[in-house]
């Protein structure tokens, strides 16, 4: 995992204790997913790194695993960097 | 660590005060008893900015930080809970729209809720569903090229006069939510009187017959409505609950601090019994206790902390229960006294019971709260 899928890993480990979340391990098929975890993932992924959850993010399939987080930041931050000026 | 707020929240809180002990605090227990606020009040809120004072500048908002908030927010509640609560429940729709609403949807409205032009109102409880927001029976019917939203909202404070509600429905089983302004056809409102405490919060009934929203009214996603849209505009609910509970605490003592000098049994002041003093000391550090948590729960919403989450309940959980108890002394300090009109503890008590069953109810946090303990072990 790069640094990016362990600081997520870290993170939703609060969540799933006693259990070794894989990158690609749907966490809402593990069914411990409720509202405490919703918002406070907005954040941690907000915070952590620097991106905005917007409106049109509110998809599943963006946070459906630790890999579909880091991919969900990457795009941002690529997207950021894109309209960013020279 | 510096416990202390700055010269400019010192000087933010002396308008506050000023402004509430001016023009709420003297007709508080008089729009208590007519249950409304009166219109020329909402004018002043308006021209002072502490309507939408959490929208940010950027939307044409002041964008205050959460401390100064917080202190708003107290100092108003002090005067008044109903007129707090009416700050409460549009800047909660405001931070909603803001957090998780549309470009179109954050332009079209939150410069307005600004400068307060519309006002916001909550429509999620129902006579059927409240602390289970999932069990809504509201429903939402893709009618093409618009939403047709049909059941029956309750308790939705403020809705006697707002413009603008922020709707939870059903669709196809999901929850969704909607911005729905007045003058929809099909939207009625029907006022709610008699209502225990806050009782100048001009609740009402809203029912939803056929009622046509565009499709662009929809907020965020079908599906998360309650996880992303609800929590947003509950978790500002709850902050700002926070700070008016401590308001009403606050009241409680200062009220009690004038009484308990002035009031003379057997002979010396009540101040000078001790069972009086006790009462007054719980009520001292019960306050300073509950205004701390207030002002970490603040400070981690600044920083944009994910523990933000926790600390925010805790305080709602915590400073909700000290104003019922401050309130229950206060009340137990003036004697008969207190239950009478001629003084404001029995409106403070009054109000303090609801602070423990708005924004989440107290048993809904004692489930809730060990939850984000055990994440961090």
């Amino acid at each position: 995992m790069d640094e990016t899928q362990l600081k997520i890993k870290a993170f939703l480990n609060r969540f799933f204790k006693g259990h070794d979340l894989q990158p690609a391990e749907d966490i809402f098929a593990l069914g411990f997913v409720n509202s405490l975890l919703a918002m406070q993932l907005v954040a941690f992924v907000e915070k952590e790194f620097g991106v905005s959850v917007a409106d049109d993010d509110l998809d599943l399939d963006n946070f459906r695993s630790i890999q579909a987080i880091a991919d969900f930041v990457a795009r941002k931050t690529g997207a950021a960097a894109e309209v960013s000026p020279a | 660590m510096k416990l202390e707020l700055s010269a400019e929240q010192r000087t933010a809180r002396a308008e506050f005060r000023a402004f509430t002990a001016a023009e709420i605090a003297p007709h508080a227990g008089r729009w208590d008893r007519e249950e409304a606020i009166p219109p020329s009040l909402i004018d002043r809120l308006r021209e002072t900015g502490y309507l939408g004072s959490n929208v940010s500048p950027e939307h044409g908002g002041r964008g205050r930080d959460m401390i100064v908030y917080g202190l708003l927010t107290e100092e108003i509640a002090k005067g008044c809970s109903s007129v707090r609560s009416l700050l409460t429940v549009h800047d909660m729709v405001a931070h909603a729209i803001q957090r998780w609403g549309s470009r179109e949807q954050k332009e079209r409205y939150l410069p307005r809720m600004a400068r307060g032009e519309v006002l916001g109102a909550l429509a999620l409880s129902e006579p059927n569903a409240g602390s289970d927001a999932k069990s809504i029976e509201t429903t939402a019917a893709d009618g093409g090229d618009c939403w047709l939203l049909d059941g029956r909202k309750k308790w939705t404070t403020f809705g006697q006069i707002a413009g603008l509600f922020l709707v939870f429905a059903q669709a196809a089983g999901k929850p969704a939510a909607f911005l729905v302004e007045r003058e929809t056809p099909g939207l009625a409102v029907q006022p709610l009187k008699g209502i225990t405490g806050t009782r100048a919060s001009m609740l009402a009934e809203i029912e939803l017959r056929g009622c046509r929203v565009p499709k662009e009214s929809l907020v965020g996603r079908v599906g998360f409505a309650i996880s992303h849209i609800a929590a947003a505009a509950l978790e500002q609910g709850r902050y700002s609950v926070a700070w008016g509970s401590v308001g009403i605490a606050q009241a409680c003592l200062d009220a009690c601090r004038t009484y308990a000098a002035e009031r003379r049994q057997f002979g010396v002041p009540l101040a000078d019994h001790q069972l009086i003093r006790r009462l007054l000391t719980d009520m001292i550090v019960d306050v300073r206790a509950a205004r701390l948590l207030c002002l970490r729960a603040g400070w981690l919403r600044d920083a944009g902390d994910p523990g933000a989450f926790m600390e925010t309940m805790a305080a709602k959980y915590f400073a909700s229960r000290v104003a019922v108890r401050a309130a229950n002394d206060a009340v137990q300090i003036h004697g008969a006294n207190g239950c009478s009109e001629d003084y404001p503890v029995g409106r403070y008590l009054r109000d303090a019971k609801v602070m423990e069953i708005i924004e989440g109810s107290t048993q809904i946090q004692q489930i809730t709260l060990p939850l984000f303990e055990f994440q961090e072990f």
